[in-house]
């Protein structure tokens, strides 16, 4: 089974996040740069699918970044993780892109691949669109197979658990399919020292928009659907009243609670 | 006045509150119409109308139910081709989201996710970023899709509102459609409660809680409050809680009136979910936890006295 899984660099959890006063779009350069939490589980479930030989003995797993120069990093730590190869678009006229451009962008990228399965996280903590998976299963026309916190593949069916408002769907179909992750799904690893070492002989290819197939003209923050007309930084939360338990903390939060009428 | 299509969430034959939220704010846009995937949706007509719809669309086939997401964005993507809409809302939870993102990429237009509100000339706020920003976006191409968090908008019945007119829509799935088949739906839900991603106010237990049984306490609070239940990551892999009430990046996010935070250290990724409550208070044995940056009002103590205390000083307050 060839399998492609979709990492995205973002910027790092705790960094403070801040959109560039000059065109609105996520401030990319003066943070640091870490793999979307997800996608590791995305990654770890990929290697895991490959290395039970689920499906035949030849499988691979090849990581696809959409992003910057400065995504090579993630992508570097994604393939000492344990995947074989990787392919980085980067493209200056890519900034700016929105999601129904990057799903647009993902499966031209993919069109330069063989694969059965495409891997997401369910959701990266930037954009927090979580639309992705769905979109990118819509124009290939294969099952969404989304939101897994289990996945068995038998001979070409895949089968997941999707978690739901109310518990979860049993959710089947053929492969080639998307599949996106959850983070119940597994435990990533950390990378070894071996595949650190390892991952700088692996091959790591990188496309332009011309490479790919990508019109210049349906990606971009000049050709964007969505716009952001401005943005303002919210007021921060006022400080609030921290107390100490003396005997009498429940009653006095009771006292609060009724002050603002919740009692 | 132009149409707006509102998507109708609905569970066991009835309309949830997000729907009516969504209907007053499509009907501040323009005209209302309510879309209906899926069986049972005659039933609820007159309630639908209470809120603003003058028609309603039903799709009703129950093969529209045996595939997953694909069928909604089929649906809407015929209406939004057959009538024009001005715009299409589409609840903020994970399968609203999906059903949006597809149906962007059908009808080629743009999506914005998470909006809080929606002017009049169908300018978007979003708060992103942890509520530390407010952006105001709009879709310049195609009709615009928004899809909307619950309790954004307070959802007002009409004193004189008509029926909705019905509409029979019938659709023929894309093979592309059928591919992802629903073979089980699995209920994990504990029944009884306010549903977590509309309640007006939630209180979430975590690791603190210690136990499935430490969420006695949890609950018992819950219910002095008319309240939702939550739980952290730490605890619904603890298996103490089901995993649907988990909060947070993962789990559901909420944006409720009040929340309330008990033995939860407030990791960047519970925050994600919670942090644009309107009023937040934690109990937390820790004064160093990180959710002591977030509370209006906050106990250092022992939940297992705090919380017990607090749930019998409310009964006795509501006498
Ligand atoms: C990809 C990914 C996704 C994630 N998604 C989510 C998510 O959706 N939601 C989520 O919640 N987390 C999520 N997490 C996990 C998150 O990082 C934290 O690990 C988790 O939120 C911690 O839960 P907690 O606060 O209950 O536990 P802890 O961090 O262990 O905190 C327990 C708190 O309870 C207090 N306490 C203990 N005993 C008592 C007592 N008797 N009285 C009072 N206080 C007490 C302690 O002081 C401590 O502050 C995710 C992590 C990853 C990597
Ligand atoms: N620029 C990108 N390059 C590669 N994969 C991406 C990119 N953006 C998003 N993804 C994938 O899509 C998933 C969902 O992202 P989102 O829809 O932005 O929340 C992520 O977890 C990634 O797997």
């Amino acid at each position: 089974m060839k399998i492609v899984v979709c990492v995205k660099q973002v910027p790092d959890t705790w960094a403070e996040k801040r959109l560039a006063p000059s065109d609105s779009t996520v401030d990319r350069e003066s943070v640091d740069g870490v793999i979307n939490e997800l996608d590791e589980y995305a990654i770890e479930e990929s290697l895991r699918i490959k290395e039970s030989g689920q499906d035949g003995a030849d499988s691979t797993v090849t990581v696809l970044t959409m992003g910057p120069e400065k995504a090579a990093e993630s992508i570097r730590k994604a393939l000492s993780m344990g995947a074989d190869a990787a392919v980085h678009l980067v493209d200056e006229g890519l900034h700016g892109s929105d999601a129904v451009q990057t799903s647009y962008a993902i499966v031209q990228a993919l069109g330069t691949l063989t694969w059965d399965l495409v891997v997401f996280g369910s959701e990266s903590t930037d954009a927090r669109m979580s639309v992705l998976p769905a979109m990118v299963a819509e124009r290939l026309g294969v099952p969404q197979l989304s939101y897994a916190r289990k996945v068995e593949i038998t001979e070409g069916t895949v089968r997941i658990e999707r978690l739901t408002e109310v518990g979860y769907d049993v959710v089947e179909g053929s492969s080639p399919a998307v599949v996106s992750v959850v983070e119940k799904i597994n435990e990533p690893r950390y990378p070894s020292f071996k595949g650190i070492m390892a991952a700088k002989k692996k091959p790591l290819t990188t496309l332009t928009l011309a490479d790919a197939g990508i019109e210049s003209d349906r990606v971009g923050l000049a050709n964007a659907p969505t716009v952001v007309a401005e943005f303002t930084e919210a007021p921060p939360r006022g400080a609030g009243t921290i107390v100490n338990d003396e005997g009498n903390g429940g009653t006095k939060l009771a006292e609060f609670l009724a002050s603002k009428k919740f009692v | 006045m132009p149409e707006i299509l509102v998507l109708v969430e609905h569970a066991d034959g009835a309309p949830k509150k997000v729907t009516y939220e969504l209907l007053t704010l499509a009907g501040s846009l323009g005209e209302a119409s309510a879309v209906w995937v899926g069986p049972g949706g005659e039933g609820a007509q007159d309630v639908l109308g209470q809120y603003g719809a003058q028609r309603l669309y039903l799709a009703a086939d129950p093969e529209l139910e045996q595939y997953a997401v694909a069928p909604k964005a089929e649906v809407l993507a015929q209406l939004v081709r057959d009538k024009s809409p001005a715009a299409v809302l589409v609840s903020s939870t994970a399968e609203g989201k999906e059903v949006a993102g597809r149906l962007a990429v059908r009808v080629e237009s743009g999506v914005i996710t998470d909006a809080v509100g929606i002017s009049a000339d169908l300018v978007a706020e979003q708060s992103i970023f942890g509520g530390g920003v407010v952006v105001h976006s709009e879709v310049r191409r195609g009709t615009p899709i928004f899809t909307v968090r619950p309790n954004s908008v307070a959802p007002e019945a009409l004193s004189s509102a008509g029926s909705p007119t019905v509409e029979q829509v019938s659709v023929e799935l894309s093979d592309a459609a059928k591919g992802a088949r629903v073979l089980d739906r699995v209920v994990e839900k504990k029944g009884g409660r306010p549903e977590l991603a509309e309640a007006a106010i939630v209180v979430s237990g975590g690791r603190g809680v210690g136990s499935a049984d430490g969420f006695g306490v949890v609950e018992q609070l819950a219910d002095a409050l008319g309240a939702a239940v939550g739980a952290s990551r730490a605890a619904t892999d603890a298996g103490w809680y089901p995993h649907v009430n988990q909060v947070g990046q993962t789990g559901k996010t909420v944006s409720p009136q009040l929340y309330v935070a008990v033995g939860i250290s407030g990791a960047i990724q519970h925050r994600a979910g919670m942090q644009t409550s309107k009023t937040i208070v934690a109990v937390n044995k820790d004064r160093e936890a990180p959710i002591f940056e977030l509370v209006d009002y906050g106990v250092v103590g022992d939940l297992f006295a705090v919380v017990p205390q607090l749930t019998q000083e409310i009964e006795k307050r509501k006498g």
